[in-house]
């Protein structure tokens, strides 16, 4: 079998705070092969930018991060120096942020910043970067490709500028890009765009991709493999089919329940709720995170949680099917 | 109440257009720019109209209008058969209330929360402290918040808290229209469904009549009884909530209906067949206004504005639909 282009083994953020040590992600393990495109789904605070950005290596200084194994295409990260990291950065692997406003630089024209990019990691002329810029542009779906390249990022719509984004991190022809909530802030037209233009250029570049979402719908139509984040861990793993036909652990059920199904959930019905709030993750976490929110809960809960299920769709409950076929008995 | 309504409409807007003149560059000339253009619209009341449409097509400034925050260029618009512009803010402040998306930024950080929300009480110089305790206790174990909660800060809560501050404090007047404008996109899933809930609720108990601005149409299908679709500043679809979502019309609402990503595995990323561009709205098409990102324009819609036709459940403005209009007979084909 193929070596996994990016391989994680128990990586681990924590953040001092004052008061004690806010435990952001707790040891999750994932690998992506070439080409293939993982979502990370998680609500507010449950470590997927964290994670996104410790790949990255741009954790501020005061955040620890630690991991047995974070290995790109036979490089650890962990142990990498800054200069590794920066040559790797941008050209190799490359990320696009949710507010493509901040993350573009206004005092510099798209083409400065797009030229930039490339020729910051390869030998090439201004003027072949410029034709690079201008072919990724047109790529991406942008008319009047060149006479873009002189425009600030303030005389472009916010589509336009998440594809300019897009463009940038494509511009080295990376191995793996990460999308933090890349169609977040855009119209559900635009969004459908982006993603099938990432979609599709991910397929014709052999690009694997690690996208960062809050929306299901999103994850189910994107994604090869999912993995669910609850309180800095991951708590199912699977393929997008398996976690969406077959979700096992109780908080990915109640995810998927608390949103409307167009054709299915009876317009006006009352919505599925998650009762409670996410726990603190500061100070020492013993047993199931969502133990405090889940309607299985046991006592056992409180202690160690093993993961369960096949390597292909893993999940982190005490329940041998985590409650799936009782709560689909009483549906 | 001894006003007598010639309609059962709590709210109505007759032929509203707003115009801004909006300066091209430094030393341009300024230009009209119609964010609105001649809408009518009538929300009988205890409904939910959902208004959708993309970034920059007339929403928000409709809400505003409607807030009495702007003043439309022309037309009117009627509450209780009343036309706005006749009433002072306040009582019209008693009347039609504002749910925002950003519970970060339309909650004041400095403020407790039994200040917020027994801010209108106090503007409107309704009772005195005790009755302000009284009322803000009421209303906030309405919304599911605790009364301990009256004496914190903003940022002492989570999202879905500080909504449900925002609603408290949009229902203390007991106020007969509440437009909520993207009330649930800037929370989670979890949080989201709550708040739904929660706006459902609400609506049964105190026959609430909503305008619901949103862009997620699952959203919007869920919670609507009858659905707008703007584009460009116009209503180009309206209709009831079934009509709307298993009968649309018009090329764009079935696009924006295709654009709708449900969580369903396998399926891809639909293609809209939208193209790419929003139009430019300073310098808007000519004829049916959406006829460059159509799959089915001809051309017969580049020069000529589609009119109003009514449907089985509503009315479009295409001239698929239109059984004068030599592009009836396209959609067929």
């Amino acid at each position: 079998m193929e070596k996994p282009l990016l391989s994680v083994r128990n990586l681990t953020i924590d953040i001092p705070v004052g008061g004690g040590t806010l435990h952001a992600v707790r040891g999750i393990d994932f690998d992506l092969n070439r080409g293939e495109t993982l979502c990370i789904v998680g609500e507010s605070g449950s470590g997927k930018s964290l994670t996104s950005l410790a790949l990255m290596g741009l954790l501020g200084k005061n955040i620890d991060r630690s991991a047995d194994r974070m290995e790109f295409d036979g490089t650890e990260l962990t142990t990498a120096s800054p200069r590794t990291m920066r040559a790797l950065r941008g050209a190799r692997m490359s990320m696009i942020f949710q507010e493509p406003m901040t993350s573009l630089n206004p005092a510099y024209t798209i083409g400065d910043q797009l030229i930039e990019a490339l020729r910051l990691h390869k030998p090439v002329s201004r003027e072949a970067a410029r034709a690079r810029a201008i072919e990724l542009l047109e790529k991406v779906g942008i008319t009047a490709a060149a006479s873009r390249l002189s425009q600030y990022p303030h005389q472009l719509s916010g589509g336009l500028r998440q594809r300019v984004m897009i463009a940038m991190a494509l511009m080295c022809e990376p191995e793996l890009i990460i999308a933090d909530e890349p169609t977040t802030a855009l119209d559900v037209t635009i969004q459908a765009q982006i993603l099938r233009l990432l979609h599709d250029l991910g397929q014709e570049m052999n690009m694997a991709m690690i996208l960062i979402t809050h929306d299901l719908g999103v994850v189910a139509r994107v994604a090869d493999k999912v993995a669910v984040m609850y309180a800095g861990e991951l708590v199912e793993t699977g393929s997008a089919v398996d976690v969406f036909n077959t979700p096992l652990h109780p908080y990915t059920r109640g995810l998927l329940r608390c949103i409307p199904l167009p054709g299915k959930t009876a317009r006006g019905s009352t919505l599925g709720t998650i009762p409670g709030i996410v726990p603190s993750l500061v100070g020492d976490i013993e047993g199931c995170a969502f133990r405090t929110r889940c309607p299985h809960a046991l006592p056992a809960c409180q202690s160690a949680i093993p993961l369960q299920g096949r390597p292909d769709h893993a999940f982190r409950c005490i329940h041998e099917d985590g409650k799936r076929h009782d709560e689909e008995a009483m549906a | 109440m001894t006003v007598q309504t010639t309609t059962s409409a709590v709210l109505e807007l007759r032929n509203v257009t707003k115009t801004y003149r909006v300066k091209q560059g430094l030393f341009g000339k300024a230009k009209p720019l119609t964010a609105v253009n001649d809408v009518s619209l009538s929300l009988p009341r205890g409904e939910v109209l959902g208004l959708v449409g993309e970034s920059g097509c007339g929403k928000s400034t409709l809400a505003k209008i409607l807030l009495g925050l702007e003043a439309p260029s022309m037309g009117q618009v009627m509450v209780d058969g009343q036309e706005i512009t006749a009433q002072d803010r306040l009582s019209l402040a008693r009347r039609i209330q504002p749910i925002f998306q950003d519970p970060y930024s339309s909650l004041n950080p400095r403020k407790s929360i039994f200040d917020i929300v027994s801010l209108p009480l106090r503007v409107h110089g309704i009772g005195d402290k005790a009755h302000w305790d009284t009322e803000v206790r009421r209303i906030l174990d309405i919304v599911g918040l605790p009364a301990r909660v009256m004496n914190t800060f903003p940022s002492q809560m989570s999202g879905g808290q500080r909504q449900r501050v925002a609603i408290a404090r949009a229902l203390i007047m007991k106020p007969e229209i509440v437009i909520c404008d993207e009330p649930t996109s800037a929370l989670d899933v979890s949080v989201q469904s709550q708040i739904l809930n929660l706006l459902g609720d609400l609506r049964s108990e105190f026959g609430l009549t909503y305008l619901f601005i949103s862009h997620d149409l699952a959203v919007v299908e869920h919670l609507a009884t009858r659905v707008a679709v703007m584009y460009l500043g116009r209503i180009v679809e309206e209709s009831d909530v079934a009509g709307l979502f298993d009968d649309a019309r018009h090329p764009y609402t079935q696009a924006l209906l295709k654009s709708v990503l449900t969580p369903e595995p396998g399926l891809g990323v639909p293609d809209t067949q939208l193209g790419m561009a929003y139009p430019n709205p300073i310098d808007p098409p000519s004829g049916c206004q959406f006829h460059p990102r159509c799959p089915m324009a001809g051309a017969h819609c580049k020069s000529v504005a589609p009119r109003s036709v009514p449907t089985s459940h509503g009315h479009v403005e295409c001239h698929l639909h239109d059984p004068d209009s030599p592009m009836y007979d396209a959609k067929v084909a």
